[in-house]
């Protein structure tokens, strides 16, 4: 008693990246089966900071994380909702003099590729934002960064897609892939078959497995990130902050909850558990507190932390397979995969049905782990 | 003074404590917690964050989390399981009110398209 | 590791008969509380400098309150009690605590959960005004602090602890208007032959009935909770249909309400413990055999923090849990003891599940919830708002309504709206409540100060 799904395309993985793929080839008239093993956007995608951020990437992210701003700012015409995105300004500080150099650097390095950001001094931050501790000492500011509420996007994704023709299957975990010498053939757990002629492989923390099934082996660990959320406190803080070396951050959301996180949560790939640490949520506390005193009198509501896939240069997996035909890659966002979500589908898709993207992605080709053996 | 809500039926032979309420000098007695305190001399502990008007506690046993006050100094007392200590300063009304028309808007709800309740909420 | 101390979690009737029990053996319990004396809820300790008698506080469960008082402070010299203790996190092998402004990280092998219980209630149109509080609520004012919640009062519920608790305000001279039962009274008489069971707990029941009407409190029964009207921005009156349907307003200046009780969950689903839907309770529950033991090895639990059962339950229960954790560590435990606890679990069992027949939580009144009617207290979110935004992105469980509409967000992490969310949820998508699944905790169980000094041992 199975069934049998065909399409052009299977995507394995409902985080933001597959259900804006999957959204992007319905466009574009293509057939699309995406299968997710739990809801879309409960893991990486749904558990991260929410920040929505070009400033502070590696200069080979920042043509992709370009092209998703420019999606941001346009997310309600795209997928119904803005998911509460607000463009309220990314402020990366400096606590020392190295770092101030650091962001000066960055500030340069970035301009050709059409980010500006605008470097304040103490008094700067004193001015703007006065609730700021003493060892602020200045920062960069990326006003046309932001955040946005990372419970939403992935969902709001997936419902736009199967508005528009996409078949989304959630609680279908896949059991096997394989390849026939033409199609892809895939079965779930609960005995859907599906074949495809193409493959996305944007499973998250779990996409090495899928390259390794097709000969692609890639070090691929995980980190959870651990976050806390604080009760409603009258809103005061507008922008998204971090620090340099990236400790921790701190952003305040219209209805007054701060949300902030540092250090890690454990994550148990295999039992896809993950869970927030108490030692590392009191720590992260008292640096928010350090950094925003008026805090003090504050309380946690909740912590939480989440499965996310890095690889050991911080750089994700996006590209053709090097070994099959019709499977592509994207996976492997290192944290800091929630602002790309959405271009990632305009990209995946342009590699599927055009062969190429004019987004720059070779940088994050899977050949660049060929000769790492596990 | 205001009309308090809870009324002493027994117990009242306890030391006098004196307490100040929004600038007002109060009075309670030993024992009381500070919700007790608050509600022998009113009819308030906070405001609520989101519209819907002042909060006087709920489950009084520390499950319900609404009787979070604050002293003036900024530091949150839980009013139900913390008692009343000679000379606490308390303000229930905020000085910002979460709902008051140019704050910031309401979550996702709103987003998503849904009628904004009113600001008054319940029925008054 | 087998001489590391066992903990627990609770010093209500089950903490307490566990830990005595734990005692007797030799085992040096450390017992976190989180109130400043034992007793928990139903035998909550006066404050210092209070003088009312056994009698005034716990009516007819006064020699039970004692005998259970003065066993716990009989043991302080061979336990380590910590009160004003707050655990807020736990995971296998180690819980975190709070006490003081402090956090401590404690290491346990062995622990039983005996966290208890709060009431349960549905949202009607005007409840978040002040002056309305739950039935629990209302019983702690008056028998913890010697006040009642306000002059003219109205009890409006299911269950026994409405009548419980209107009858000690009466008898108190607290000023009861009426006492309004949800459930139809024909639903109660169907229910008799399996209440007698109960034995004097029944009877109890019945007299706080005839006890009411002896005083001219009006009590109706099959009444439908329609409104609370506020007036200075407090409650002044309460709307409600008769069993007739027939609206009535009953001006008031103070109400109470509940629905019976829910159990505290979130501590066993941190230490992982399987749930599973109970149908009795409409509630999702750590799993649990007789004896007190969990799935999870080194986790018991006792007392109404794994189902409702009521005190004299909860004391048998932790004693059995106690022992289980002795047999556990290869104590010697005598066996006629174990099967007379669990026998009188069993019988308690049985009366507990007629009671519940009695008192139907009465879901159709979350199902039907006025949309404008606030659901979740924390965060104001409506029930309209909650119902659209679950429709709007497909929510098909409870975790994700309350991903996209806040409802379940705030500071009380869902004990109070969870219950009715979960009726108005299934209602919604037009499914059965257990398919909604349950609010998963999530550490601090409770709010903690984000200037919280940590230390390890």
């Amino acid at each position: 008693m199975s069934e049998h799904v065909a399409a052009d395309v299977a995507i394995v993985g409902g985080g933001t990246a597959g259900c804006s793929t999957a959204l992007h080839l319905r466009w574009r008239g293509a057939t699309v089966v995406l299968l997710e093993r739990g809801q879309c956007g409960g893991q990486a995608s749904g558990v991260n900071y929410g920040g929505v951020r070009q400033q502070g990437r590696d200069l080979a992210e920042l043509p992709l994380a370009r092209r998703s701003r420019e999606m941001w700012g346009r997310l309600a015409a795209i997928v119904g909702s803005d998911c509460e995105f607000v463009a309220s300004g990314h402020v990366k500080l400096a606590r020392c003099a190295a770092d101030m150099a650091e962001l000066e650097a960055y500030r340069e390095a970035v301009r050709p590729y059409g980010l500006e950001l605008e470097l304040l001094g103490r008094n700067d931050l004193r001015t703007r934002y006065p609730y700021l501790g003493e060892a602020a000492l200045g920062g960069s500011l990326c006003a046309e960064d932001g955040a946005a509420n990372p419970r939403l996007v992935a969902p709001g994704f997936a419902r736009a897609a199967r508005a528009a023709g996409a078949d989304i299957r959630e609680h279908a975990p896949v059991t096997t892939i394989e390849h026939d010498g033409t199609r892809f053939r895939l079965r779930t757990a609960g005995g859907v078959e599906v074949s495809a002629a193409t493959l996305v492989n944007v499973a998250g923390a779990w996409g090495h497995e899928i390259a390794a099934r097709f000969g692609e082996n890639v070090p691929e660990d995980v980190t959870a990130p651990n976050m806390c959320v604080s009760e409603p406190v009258p809103y005061f803080m507008v922008p998204n902050f971090g620090v340099c070396g990236g400790g921790f951050y701190v952003r305040q959301i219209a209805r007054g909850n701060v949300i902030f996180g540092g250090g890690r949560g454990i994550a148990e790939r295999e039992r896809r558990r993950a869970y927030p640490v108490a030692a590392t949520s009191l720590d992260a506390s008292r640096q928010t507190i350090a950094l925003v005193p008026r805090l003090r009198h504050a309380q946690i509501i909740r912590t939480w932390t989440g499965i996310e896939g890095v690889m050991p240069d911080d750089l994700p997996v996006i590209g053709p397979s090097r070994t099959t035909p019709g499977l592509v890659h994207a996976f492997g966002f290192s944290g800091h995969g929630f602002q790309l979500g959405p271009a990632m589908g305009a990209v995946l898709s342009e590699l599927i049905l055009d062969g190429a993207t004019p987004t720059p992605i070779a940088a994050f080709d899977i050949g660049r782990f060929a000769s790492w053996k596990r | 003074m205001e009309s308090p809500q809870f009324r002493r039926l027994a117990e009242s032979d306890r030391p006098r404590i004196r307490l100040v309420i929004d600038g007002r000098s109060c009075e309670a007695l030993a024992g009381d917690t500070l919700l007790t305190a608050l509600l022998t001399n009113g009819r308030r502990l906070r405001s609520s964050e989101f519209g819907d008007g002042p909060r006087a506690g709920f489950c009084l046993m520390g499950a319900c989390q609404d009787c979070w006050v604050a002293l003036d100094d900024g530091t949150r007392l839980r009013a139900c399981t913390s008692f009343v200590a000679e000379g606490m300063r308390i303000v229930t009304r905020s000085d910002v009110d979460m709902s008051a028309p140019g704050r910031p808007e309401r979550g996702t709800a709103a987003r998503l398209g849904g009628k904004a309740r009113s600001a008054k909420g319940a029925l008054k | 590791m087998n001489d590391r101390a066992p903990v627990v979690i609770g010093a209500g009737p089950a903490g307490c008969r566990a830990a005595a029990t734990l005692a007797a053996a030799g085992l040096a319990p450390i017992v976190l509380d989180e109130a400043p004396a034992s007793g928990g809820q139903i035998y909550r300790r006066a404050p210092a400098g209070f003088t009312r008698h056994y009698r005034a506080l716990y009516g007819f469960d006064a020699a039970r309150a004692r005998r259970l008082h003065t066993a716990f402070d009989g043991i302080q010299g061979s336990i380590d009690y910590r009160p004003d203790t707050l655990v807020w996190d736990l995971r296998r092998g180690a819980l975190h605590c709070l006490s003081g402004g402090r956090s401590r990280e404690v290491a346990y092998r062995d622990v039983i959960l005996a966290p208890g219980a709060r009431d349960r209630i549905i949202p009607f149109p005007g409840w978040t005004l002040p002056g309305i509080y739950t039935l629990g609520g209302a019983q702690i004012a008056l028998k913890y602090q010697g006040c009642a919640i306000g002059s003219r009062i109205v009890f409006m519920g299911t269950g026994p602890l409405l009548y419980l608790v209107a009858y000690q305000y009466a008898k108190a001279g607290g000023g009861v208007a009426a006492v309004l039962d949800t459930t139809p009274f024909a639903a109660k008489r169907r229910a008799v032959p399996g209440l007698l069971s109960g034995g004097s707990t029944f009877a109890k029941g019945l007299w706080y009935v005839a006890a009411l009407r002896a005083r001219g409190i009006p009590v109706a029964n099959g009444i439908r909770p329609v409104a609370a009207e506020g007036k200075d921005a407090a409650v002044a009156a309460f709307l409600y249909r008769d069993a007739a349907g027939t609206q009535r307003r009953l001006a008031c200046d103070a109400l109470a309400f509940g629905f019976g009780l829910s159990s505290e969950t979130q501590l066993a689903d941190l230490a992982e413990v399987p749930f599973a839907f109970d149908a009795v309770q409409q509630q999702f529950l750590p799993e649990r055999d007789l004896a007190g033991r969990t799935p999870v090895r080194g986790v018991y639990l006792a007392g109404d923090g794994g189902g409702i059962a009521g005190a004299d339950a909860a004391e048998l229960a932790g004693e059995r849990a106690a022992l289980a954790l002795l047999e556990d560590r290869g104590h010697e435990v005598g066996k006629p003891r174990l099967a007379a606890l669990e026998r009188a679990l069993r019988q308690r069992a049985g009366f507990r599940a007629a009671l519940e027949a009695a008192f139907p939580f009465p879901a159709e009144l979350a199902a039907g919830m006025p949309d404008e009617t606030i659901l979740c207290r924390c965060e104001g979110v409506t029930a309209g708002e909650f119902r659209r935004a679950a429709r709007a992105l497909d929510a098909d469980e409870i975790n994700r309504a309350k991903a996209f509409s806040r409802c379940g967000m705030g500071r009380c992490q869902g004990r109070v709206c969870g219950p009715a969310a979960a009726v108005v949820l299934a209602a919604a998508l037009d499914l059965p409540p257990e398919r909604m699944g349950r609010l998963r905790g999530q550490p601090p169980i409770k709010p903690i100060p984000m200037a919280v000094a940590g230390t390890h041992e």
